[in-house]
C-alpha cells in the first residue's frame, strides 16, 4: 500500500509540477477570495476591525473553497483520454491510491495555506502569533479536508454532474473542520494557545476517522466509479 | 475486507431475468407461477395493512390537531405557543428514526451476510422522508423559536447540527441519484450514508464546544417546557408521537413500494434488452 | 491445460443495457484469438470484461485463474489492455507514463527501455509530454505500456488503428513475439485478413455473444442455469449448438 501511495503521490505532484494548475489557478483563486472578503467587510483594518477579527474564519473559508478545486483537479487528471478506468486498470492498491492522492492534494493545500496566511496577515492586518499551533492545526485540518475530499472525489467522479455534486457533498461534511480550525487559529492569534488545544484534538479526531474510513472505502467506491 | 467483495446478492440472476422469489414476475416455471400467486396474495395482505396504517396515521394526526388546538389548555408560561409542542418534538423524533433506519440499513447492506437491495431501498425511502422531516423540524422549530427566544434562528448545537444534517442528507440523496447498476449504486450510497452519519456527532460536539467556550447559552431550552406537562397535554403529546410515527411508516412503505416498482420496470426493460441483443446474434447465425 | 480465459454465459451490463448477453468462450494459454464482428457487437466489452474492468452480472468468468465474480482487482496487474482510450496522462512524458504503469503493475522497470525502443519511441520523443503527441505516437506509447508490463494476457482493441504501415507491421511482430513467449492474446479487429493471419483462431461476436469459433460450445454449467432471457428454458444455447455455421 505505502509503495503504491508513494507512486501515486509522486505521479500527481509531477503532473502538478508540469501543468502548474494548483500554482497558476487554485492559489490565485484563493487570493481572489481573500480580496473579495476584504471588499465585502473592509475597508477598516487593524485591531478590532471586522476583517482583523474575522481573519481566521475567512482564511479557512478560502482554504475550503480552494480545497474543492484541488480535489476536482486531482480527479480530473485521472479522466485519461476521457476514460475513467485508468486507475483501476493500473492494478494499484486502492488504499494506496487513496493515501497517495490525498497526500498529493494535502501537499498542495499546505503550500497554499502558507501563501494564504501571508496574504491574510498582510491584507487584514493581523499579526500571525502562536506559529506552532497555527502550523499544527493547518496540518490536522488539511488531513481531514483531503480525506473527505478524496472520498467524495471518487464518489462524484462517477456522476455526470460531478462539478456541482462535489461541493454539495464536501462543504457540509467539513463544517466541523471549519469550526475547529477557525477556533484554533483564533486561540493562537489571540495569544491563548491553551484554548486551541481542544480544537486541535477535534481536528485530529476528524482526520483520523476519515483517513481510516477512506482507506477502507476507497476500493469499493473506485470499483464502482 | 468485507467492503471489497463484489456484490453477489443477485449472483444467480441475470439482472432480474431469471430470478426466483415470490416478488419476481416473469417466471415461466409452474413453481414460480405458484410463488407468483402466493406473492400476489401476500401483496394484497400488505396492501390492507398499509392502508390501515395510513388511515390510523391520518386519524391520529387529525385528533392531535383537534386536541392540540381546541382541547388542551394554554400553557402557564408559553401561552398558546405551547401548542407547537404537539408537533415539533414528534416531527423531530421522526427525523431521528429516519436517519437511524437509513444508517442501520446502510450498515446492513454493507455487511456481506445481510446484503440485500431491500436494505438499499429502505435506506433510500427512509432518508428521503428524513430530509422532508428535517425541513419540517427546522421550520416548526423556527416558528417556535421566534416568540420564545425572540429570534428565528440561534446557533444552538442542536439547531446547527440539524441544519447541517439537512444539507448532508440532501447530498446523500444526490449521491443516490448517480446513475449505475443497482448494486453499484446501493454500495456507493451505503458508504456515503455512513460517511455522512459519522459526521453528525462530530458536528454536534464541535458546535456544543463552540458555544460553551464562548457565549454560554443564554436562552431557555425549549425542552424545559416539558416540566409543565400534565393531563390532557401529556396524552396529546403521546398521541402526536404515535401518529407521526405511523405517518413515517406509511410514507416509507409507500416510497419503498415505488422503488420496487421502478426496479421491476428496470428489470423488465433489461430482460427485453437482453432478448433483443440475443436476437441480434441469432440473426447473424441464421 | 487450464485455459487463460474461460467464460460461460457471461453477461455484463452498462446500466440497463446488456453489453454482453451471455458469452461463452475458451481461450487456451498462449493462443492468439481474433475477435471480429460489427460495430456495437460487444468486442470491446468482451476485452474490458477480460481485463477485469467491466463487472460480470451473471454466468462465470475465470481469467488467468482469477474468478472475476469474486475478485477483479488482482487480475489487473497481469493483463495489458490497449483500449480506444490510451490510459495515458497528458501531462507526463512518454517515458514517465510507461514507468508509472509498469511500477503500478509491480513489474520490472528494466523492461521499459526495450519496450520504448521496440515501439520506436526514441530520443526526444521519450521526454515529450503525451499531450503533445500525435494519435499514432500516443498509440505506440500505449502499446509500449502493454509490452513493458510483461502482461500474461494481452487484450488489444483495434491495435492497428491509427498506425502507419510500419507501425502495423510492428504490431504484428509484437503479437507474434508475445505468443511465442506464451502470452495469450485476444485481439479485436476489423482488419480481417491482417488479424486472421496473426491469429490461431477467429471468433465472431454479434449481439453481445460469441456466435461461432471452433470451440467447445458450453453446455450450461451449474452456475449458468436460469440466466437466459425472459423466456423459459435454455433456448439460446440450443440455438448456438444447432447453428454452428460461419458468418459470411
Amino acid at each position: 500500500m505505502w509503495r503504491d501511495a508513494l507512486l501515486v503521490a509522486g505521479k500527481d505532484l509531477r503532473i502538478e509540477a508540469r501543468s502548474k494548475v494548483a500554482l497558476g489557478q487554485v492559489v490565485p483563486f484563493a487570493l481572489v477570495v481573500v480580496l473579495l472578503f476584504g471588499l465585502a467587510l473592509g475597508p477598516a483594518v487593524g485591531r478590532g476591525s471586522v476583517l482583523s477579527q474575522a481573519a481566521p474564519g475567512l482564511f479557512w473559508v478560502a482554504v475550503l473553497l480552494a480545497a474543492v478545486l484541488a480535489v476536482q483537479r486531482s480527479f480530473a487528471i485521472e479522466a485519461l483520454d476521457g476514460a475513467s478506468d485508468g486507475l483501476r486498470l493500473s492494478g494499484l492498491d486502492p488504499a494506496g491510491i487513496f493515501v497517495g492522492k490525498a497526500a498529493a492534494v494535502a501537499g498542495q493545500l499546505l503550500a497554499l495555506e502558507v501563501v494564504l496566511a501571508g496574504a491574510v496577515a498582510l491584507l487584514y492586518d493581523r499579526h500571525l502569533a502562536g506559529g506552532l499551533l497555527l502550523a499544527a492545526s493547518c496540518v490536522a485540518a488539511t488531513a481531514g479536508l483531503v480525506a473527505v475530499g478524496t472520498i467524495y472525489g471518487v464518489v462524484s467522479s462517477g456522476a455526470r454532474q460531478r462539478e456541482t455534486l462535489l461541493p454539495l457533498l464536501f462543504f457540509p461534511m467539513v463544517a466541523p473542520i471549519l469550526l475547529a480550525a477557525t477556533k484554533s487559529w483564533d486561540a493562537a492569534l489571540a495569544g491563548t494557545p491553551g484554548r486551541g488545544i481542544a480544537w486541535l484534538d477535534v481536528l485530529a479526531v476528524f482526520a483520523v476517522a476519515y483517513l481510516a474510513m477512506g482507506t477502507v472505502a476507497f476500493g469499493p467506491l473506485l470499483e464502482d466509479a | 475486507m468485507s467492503l471489497t467483495t463484489t456484490p453477489t446478492t443477485r449472483a444467480t440472476a441475470a439482472a432480474g431475468a431469471g430470478r426466483t422469489g415470490a416478488d419476481r414476475p416473469g417466471n415461466g416455471a409452474p413453481g414460480a407461477r405458484a410463488a407468483k400467486v402466493e406473492g400476489r396474495r401476500g401483496r394484497r395482505r400488505s396492501d390492507v395493512a398499509l392502508t390501515a396504517v395510513g388511515v390510523c396515521a391520518l386519524v391520529g394526526v387529525l385528533v392531535t390537531v383537534w386536541l392540540g388546538l381546541w382541547v388542551t389548555p394554554p400553557d402557564r408560561f408559553m401561552g398558546n405557543l405551547v401548542r407547537l409542542l404537539y408537533i415539533h418534538p414528534s416531527i423531530a423524533w421522526v427525523m431521528y428514526i429516519c436517519y437511524g433506519v437509513a444508517f442501520l440499513s446502510s450498515l446492513a447492506y454493507l455487511w456481506p451476510r445481510t446484503r440485500s437491495l431491500r436494505f438499499d431501498k429502505l435506506a433510500g425511502a427512509s432518508s428521503e422522508v428524513g430530509v422532508v422531516f428535517t425541513g419540517l423540524t427546522l421550520v416548526t422549530g423556527s416558528i417556535w423559536g421566534r416568540p420564545t427566544w425572540g429570534t428565528w434562528w440561534t446557533w444552538d448545537p442542536l439547531l446547527t447540527t440539524t441544519a447541517l444534517l439537512f444539507v448532508l442528507y440532501l447530498g446523500y440523496l444526490a449521491v443516490r441519484r448517480i446513475p449505475g447498476e443497482p448494486e453499484v449504486c446501493a454500495k456507493r450510497s451505503a458508504i456515503a450514508a455512513i460517511v455522512a452519519f459519522v459526521d453528525v456527532p462530530i458536528c454536534y460536539f464541535s458546535v456544543l464546544w463552540w458555544k460553551s467556550l464562548h457565549q454560554p447559552p443564554s436562552i431557555a431550552d425549549p425542552v424545559t417546557g416539558k416540566t409543565y406537562i400534565h393531563g390532557s397535554m401529556a396524552w396529546t403529546l403521546l398521541l402526536s408521537f404515535v401518529s407521526f410515527t405511523l405517518v413515517y411508516v406509511w410514507l416509507v412503505a409507500r416510497r419503498y413500494r415505488l422503488f420496487v416498482l421502478a426496479e421491476r420496470e428496470g428489470d423488465e426493460g433489461l430482460a427485453l434488452a437482453l432478448a433483443e441483443r440475443r436476437a441480434e446474434s441469432r440473426e447473424a447465425q441464421a | 491445460m487450464v485455459p487463460a480465459v474461460r467464460l460461460r454465459d457471461a453477461v455484463s451490463l452498462a446500466g440497463r443495457f446488456p453489453l454482453l448477453a451471455g458469452v461463452t468462450l475458451d481461450v487456451a494459454e498462449g493462443e492468439v484469438v481474433h475477435l471480429r464482428g460489427p460495430n456495437g457487437a460487444g468486442k470491446s466489452s468482451l476485452l474490458r470484461l477480460c481485463a477485469g474492468l467491466a463487472a460480470i452480472t451473471s454466468g462465470t468468468a475465470v481469467v488467468l485463474g482469477h474468478d472475476l465474480r469474486a475478485d477483479r482487482q488482482s487480475l489487473r496487474r497481469e493483463v495489458g489492455l490497449l483500449g480506444h482510450a490510451s490510459f495515458l496522462y497528458d501531462d507526463l512524458s512518454v517515458e514517465r507514463n510507461v514507468v508509472f504503469a509498469v511500477r503500478a503493475a509491480h513489474a520490472d522497470v528494466a523492461g521499459v527501455d526495450d519496450a520504448l525502443d521496440r515501439l520506436g519511441l526514441v530520443g526526444r520523443l521519450r521526454t515529450t509530454l503525451v499531450g503533445s503527441l500525435s494519435a499514432g505516437q500516443r498509440r505506440r506509447t500505449a502499446l509500449a505500456v502493454v509490452v513493458a508490463r510483461a502482461a500474461r494476457l494481452w487484450l488489444l482493441d483495434e491495435p492497428h488503428a491509427g498506425l502507419d504501415g510500419e507501425g502495423r507491421t510492428l504490431v504484428d511482430d509484437l503479437v507474434r513475439d508475445a505468443s511465442r513467449r506464451g502470452t495469450t492474446v485476444l485481439l479485436a479487429s476489423h482488419e480481417l485478413d491482417r488479424a486472421a493471419g496473426l491469429a490461431d483462431r477467429t471468433v465472431t461476436v454479434v449481439g453481445g455473444r460469441v456466435v461461432d469459433g471452433e470451440q467447445p460450445v458450453g453446455r450450461p454449467g451449474p452456475g449458468t442455469s436460469g440466466v437466459v432471457g425472459a423466456r423459459p428454458g435454455g433456448l439460446d444455447t440450443a440455438d448456438a449448438d444447432e447453428v454452428g455455421c460461419d458468418v459470411a
